[in-house]
């Protein structure tokens, strides 16, 4: 098993996109392209099981244009420990 | 230099006595302005508030130098200043995060004021020059910054005569604190965009780029970068000089101090202060915005903005949270009233091919999404469309919405959407087949694109 990792997202640079419509072909059940060829992607964490062709889609994209982020929980989690310390909110609910 | 000989109403002598370095200072903020605030004793139209005037007001504002002024940003913090220029952002924490950036820092006054029915940050430049050029000098020692530039649209001349002049003065009767200069800017209205304007200023287009990096990380020369609207700034001056209990004398709790608002009706163009909170009929009645019949409704927050019915903005606290109800944000202080004879569904789809106009071209979504929607707006708004038109808009804004690079789009999608759900009933009519009568006559003032990006 590939060690634990934190949950990422896929994320566009919508300036450096060029539509070439590569990744919503790569990885369909998470990225669809809109009327004018430019993908849209799920915003959630990507699901372990299209992790690889997820890596795939954003090594194979033209204008390198997708990446991955990681994800904004995953952000907050890492934030909510950083304080933990501090908070004297032990209890609090990640 | 001499104090100038006469005391305004409302000025106290004591005022001219505060030292250099003290601006900050507790003991300091028990002074008393006259009522309105940035525009107490605003200088007639063609009168110079001169330096020795101004500085017999508020005292000679610290130099900029290498250490950062943690307690000018604690104070800051305390006024709850929030930004001006329409997001709203606690000004305290925009300084902290530029100060906390490393080596020396760049301050932009951003005065581009790019949205076409907003005119207070011009004529506070016009008229006020001296209270915006000490707030971003109070900036800049606050961040450590060693270069202040003030961007101003190149189509706002008097501004830019005005910031001259007292720049000028300056250079004559002090000694420099700072490296200030003046910049005119391209006259798009993304420009004024910080991203863009920070690549503007390291010699590029001014159009938006990808963050991060935020200005605040790297900005201009790849500095940290604080980006404040002159407003803001203006404001500052004040909080520094009078103190954060006296700035929350006025406005609510959570959004204290006044704001200045640019109202639009068939009453012609005013700028006006208030308090936040004041409710919309209170401004929209100064103005003399409701002389008339109770008009239908009123863009809030400019172009950039949102469609309210009128007598629920009249209703309302002019602030974020009173303004949120009714799905709109006090933006930059505009308020935009739909001419009794105007049909708001083509004012909608005029501004929203001004919109696309306006699109800096950049990501594909806004560039070739923001025609689209114009083009089917403008067809509901001659009568020409079907009901799967308004289905295929309503589409639209939910694949176009947070996919550009810079808010852009979001803006047109909003617009949008609250155009359908304002005038319902006129789009229901429009299906019909009945448009409205005002539906051939464009009423609102919108601007043509300009082609220029430097």
């Amino acid at each position: 098993m590939r060690e634990r990792r934190h949950p990422l997202v896929l994320s566009v640079d919508a300036i450096a996109c060029d539509g070439h419509g590569v990744c919503a072909e790569l990885l369909p059940e998470w990225i669809r392209l809109d009327d004018w060829g430019y993908p849209i992607v799920n915003p959630a964490a990507v699901p372990p099981e299209l992790l690889d062709r997820a890596r795939w889609a954003v090594s194979n994209c033209p204008a390198l244009a997708l990446s991955f982020r990681p994800a904004p929980s995953a952000i907050a989690a890492a934030a909510a420990s950083a304080q933990r310390p501090f908070s004297g909110l032990a209890s609090r609910t990640p | 230099m001499t104090p100038a000989a006469t005391s305004l109403p409302g000025t106290s002598m004591e005022r001219r006595r505060r030292q250099p370095g003290r601006l900050v200072d507790e003991a300091a903020a028990s002074l008393e302005p006259g009522p309105a605030r940035l525009f107490a004793d605003l200088p007639a139209v063609g009168e110079w508030r001169s330096l020795a005037h101004h500085r017999s007001l508020y005292g000679m504002p610290p130099a900029p130098g290498l250490r950062r002024n943690a307690r000018l940003i604690e104070l800051v913090g305390r006024a709850g200043l929030r930004g001006r220029g329409g997001g709203g952002f606690p000004t305290a924490r925009k300084l902290q995060a530029v100060a906390d950036g490393p080596g020396r820092r760049v301050v932009v006054a951003n005065a581009t004021e790019g949205e076409p029915a907003s005119r207070k940050d011009e004529l506070l430049a016009t008229r006020q020059p001296h209270l915006v050029l000490d707030g971003a000098l109070l900036a800049a020692h606050a961040v450590a910054a060693e270069e202040v530039i003030v961007c101003v649209d190149r189509r706002h001349r008097a501004a830019a005569a005005a910031l001259q002049r007292a720049l000028a003065e300056r250079t004559e009767q002090e000694a420099a604190s700072c490296d200030v200069r003046i910049a005119l800017t391209p006259p798009r209205y993304v420009a004024g965009e910080e991203t863009a304007l920070v690549q503007w200023l390291n010699g590029g287009p001014a159009k938006p780029t990808t963050a991060p990096p935020r200005p605040s990380e790297r900005g201009v020369g790849r500095r940290p970068t604080l980006v404040q609207n002159v407003e803001t700034l203006a404001h500052l001056t004040q909080i520094a000089a009078f103190g954060d209990a006296w700035f929350r004398r006025l406005g609510t709790a959570e959004e204290p101090g006044t704001a200045l608002f640019t109202v639009t009706s068939d009453a012609g163009s005013t700028v006006l202060e208030a308090a936040l909170g004041t409710p919309g009929g209170a401004v929209l009645g100064s103005a003399g915005a409701l002389s008339g019949r109770m008009p239908r409704a009123v863009l809030v927050g400019g172009y950039f903005g949102t469609w309210v019915p009128a007598d629920d903005l009249a209703r309302s606290p002019l602030s974020r949270a009173g303004l949120a109800p009714v799905g709109a944000s006090p933006g930059a202080g505009i308020l935009v009233v739909l001419p009794e004879a105007a049909c708001g569904l083509l004012e909608t789809a005029r501004i929203l091919r001004w919109y696309a106009g306006e699109s800096a071209g950049q990501c594909g979504p806004c560039a070739f999404g923001l025609p689209a929607l114009a083009a089917t707006a403008a067809e509901l708004a001659s009568g020409g469309a079907r009901p799967d038109d308004v289905a295929r808009l309503r589409c639209w804004a939910g694949d176009i919405e947070g996919r550009g690079a810079c808010r852009h789009p979001d803006g047109a999608v909003r617009l949008l959407r609250s155009s359908l759900r304002v005038f319902a009933d006129d789009v229901e009519a429009h299906l019909a087949g009945r448009p409205c009568e005002g539906s051939h006559r464009p009423t609102l003032s919108v601007p043509a694109p300009s082609k220029e990006w430097r």
